[in-house]
């Protein structure tokens, strides 16, 4: 399609559409056709959704969830105070549990894997934050739900090194996660919890 | 009967070849043709049936054929015990080396499972002299042949290594970093230190064992500087008191990475890097027919065995000898050298591939009997 003045603003948005994960430029397009042909039902609907959640949508400032609040809803359920604080690589990772529905503890996201090659430190991975956590908290276990990757398991080990006063537990082994989860069906995800064993 | 090898092998824009189809039985293949023809680009094609970057430990793009550089393909099928399987390996332009098994995309590790490929080339003439790599090398590649598990060790070890020695660079003190990092060393670098200990005694009994006119080596694993805990536990205990001098140094100074392997004649009592020329190749070979031994002994089948230039080095009488050899473990061995007469000794107990070269294209014909 030649791009002139009067296509422009659309060829700009297929451009960004095509950068969503799932999507490549033929879909991109066929998505924005869609929309157009929908401007009511869909289209402004979903403008005004992303202009919303553009200004709301922010990091959990306890566990590193996203939501729209300063602190999203698990951390300010007390239902969710069971005393078990599972840790994941990623919110991908948080929300694959959530939808599985197992667990009902609370969360904190890591924002990553240790790696020296690629200069991520504690510092960067909320580390200190969860070890305040775990004492402010009455943390009473610690489920680390992170990669079978070399980066994934030094995290592992670090932090079961940090917490020496908290009993700390690991998914299954066996069990791809640290932003795989995601991927995994309910049922292995529950089973992978059900089997968890001491570090 | 052969339960290891390949039946056919078609290289596509695989360094000087553009397409390559040999069709063979189990038989060992003797490739002649002048220098420069292409006859070791065909052994490092098979090469790369096996994990890690073949036997001229080449990365990925030099593979590709110059000029066009559109990216190469060899494909095997490879019979093993029984089986055959479609092996495939490639990388597009620029890309990494990818591998397809039976039509499936597979891990480099997956290939170690199906194929066994141990090989010598000129370049390992001076393994005895030089550094300890190359000794480490060619004892990795024998633990490989023994314990395909072997490569995923190795290369967990390396990775959490490299990430300690960039704490150690940039003097990191976080013990508890260090403490993980090491903790995974001393898993994967135990396993490591097993396997090579194994592949150190299968050698040393496939020697012992066997009636064959190539010399003896007594082998052995030594580490510079320490005695190398081989435990878990203490590999990680003596990582942890070595951080300090580590952190001096700006790298991990002790550790599997460091093991050598120590050789010594049997027959003269004389270390390996003190034996002739002559001598030192004897070595070799006599190590390369125990592990296809050992292996035969282990999983049923020999190796696959490249064999670059080994003809040439040999006088009549020896030549004749690791024929005979090569024939009763029934392996096939891909052997190349630069004239047919070569290969006399072996008269129809091989098949023959003659390699010439028209204008930096290789070509491969097959050959009767010389
Ligand atoms: N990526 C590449 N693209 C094209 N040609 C290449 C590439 N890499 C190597 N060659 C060429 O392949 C040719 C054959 O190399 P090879 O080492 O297989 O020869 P050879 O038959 O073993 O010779 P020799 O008897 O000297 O050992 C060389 O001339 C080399 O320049
Ligand atoms: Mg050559
Ligand atoms: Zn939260």
């Amino acid at each position: 399609m030649a791009t002139d003045d009067s296509t422009a603003d659309i060829e700009r948005l297929i451009e960004l559409m095509a950068r969503l994960p799932g999507l490549g430029p033929r879909s991109a397009r066929r998505a924005v056709l869609h929309l157009i042909k929908k401007r009511q039902l869909q289209l402004l609907p979903l403008a005004e959704a992303l202009h919303r959640v553009g200004t709301t949508a922010r990091e959990c400032l306890n566990c590193g969830n996203i939501g729209t609040g300063d602190v999203c809803g698990i951390c300010a359920s007390e239902k969710r105070a069971t005393g078990e604080l599972c840790v994941v690589e990623d919110v991908a990772d948080l929300w694959a549990m959530e939808r599985a529905g197992v667990f009902k503890g609370r969360y904190h996201v890591l924002g990553g894997t240790l790696s020296a090659l690629d200069a991520v430190g504690p510092e960067e991975l909320r580390i200190p934050q969860l070890i305040d956590r775990v004492a402010a908290e009455s943390i009473t276990e610690v489920i680390l739900a992170l990669g079978a990757t070399i980066d994934g398991q030094t995290t592992a080990h670090y932090i079961a090194d940090r917490l020496q006063d908290v009993k700390v537990t690991s998914l299954a082994q066996g069990v791809p996660v640290g932003g795989e989860l995601d991927y995994l069906d309910d049922g292995t995800i529950t089973a992978a919890l059900k089997a968890r064993r001491s570090l | 009967m052969s339960g290891l090898f390949l039946s056919r092998l078609t290289l596509s824009h695989f360094r000087s070849h553009k397409r390559a189809v040999v069709e063979s039985d189990a038989r060992p293949v003797a490739i002649y043709g002048p220098n420069g023809a292409g006859k070791t680009n065909l052994l490092e094609a098979v090469s790369l049936l096996t994990p890690g970057r073949g036997l001229r430990r080449a990365a990925a793009e030099d593979f590709v054929r110059r000029p066009e550089s559109l990216g190469w393909k060899v494909t095997a099928n490879l019979h093993s015990l029984g089986h055959i399987h479609e092996v495939e390996t490639f990388a597009e332009a620029g890309g990494a080396r990818q591998v397809r098994i039976d039509d499936k995309a597979a891990t480099q590790i997956a290939l170690g499972q199906i194929g066994r490929v141990l090989w010598l080339v000129p370049a390992m003439d001076r393994l005895w002299i030089e550094g300890a790599d190359g000794r480490r090398r060619f004892l990795d590649r024998a633990a490989l042949s023994f314990e395909p598990r072997h490569a995923e060790s190795s290369v967990t070890y390396e990775k959490a290594m490299r990430e300690r020695n960039r704490l150690l660079k940039d003097m990191v003190r976080d013990p508890h970093w260090y403490g993980a990092l090491e903790q995974q060393m001393a898993e994967a670098g135990a396993q490591v230190l097993a396997n090579r200990r194994l592949a150190v005694e299968m050698l040393m009994s496939a020697q012992t064992e066997a009636a064959t006119a190539f010399p003896m080596a007594d082998l052995s694993l030594s580490h510079p500087d320490t005695e190398l805990p081989d435990t878990e536990d203490g590999l990680r205990d003596a990582l942890a008191d070595n951080r300090r001098s580590d952190l001096a140094a700006g790298r991990t100074l002790i550790g599997p990475h460091r093991t050598d392997l120590d050789a010594v004649f049997r027959a003269k009592g004389v270390a390996a890097r003190d034996c002739s020329t002559g001598e030192q190749k004897a070595l070799l070979i006599s190590l390369i027919l125990a592990n296809a031994r050992a292996l035969e002994q282990m999983i049923g089948m020999p190796p696959i065995l490249l064999l670059d230039e080994v003809a040439a080095h040999l006088d009549e009488g020896r030549r004749a000898t690791l024929y005979d050899e090569i024939c009763a473990l029934g392996a096939q061995a891909w052997m190349t050298g630069t004239g047919a007469e070569l290969f006399a000794e072996l008269g129809d107990r091989a098949q023959y591939l003659e390699v010439t070269d028209d204008a930096g294209t290789s070509s491969v014909t097959m050959k009767e009997a010389p």
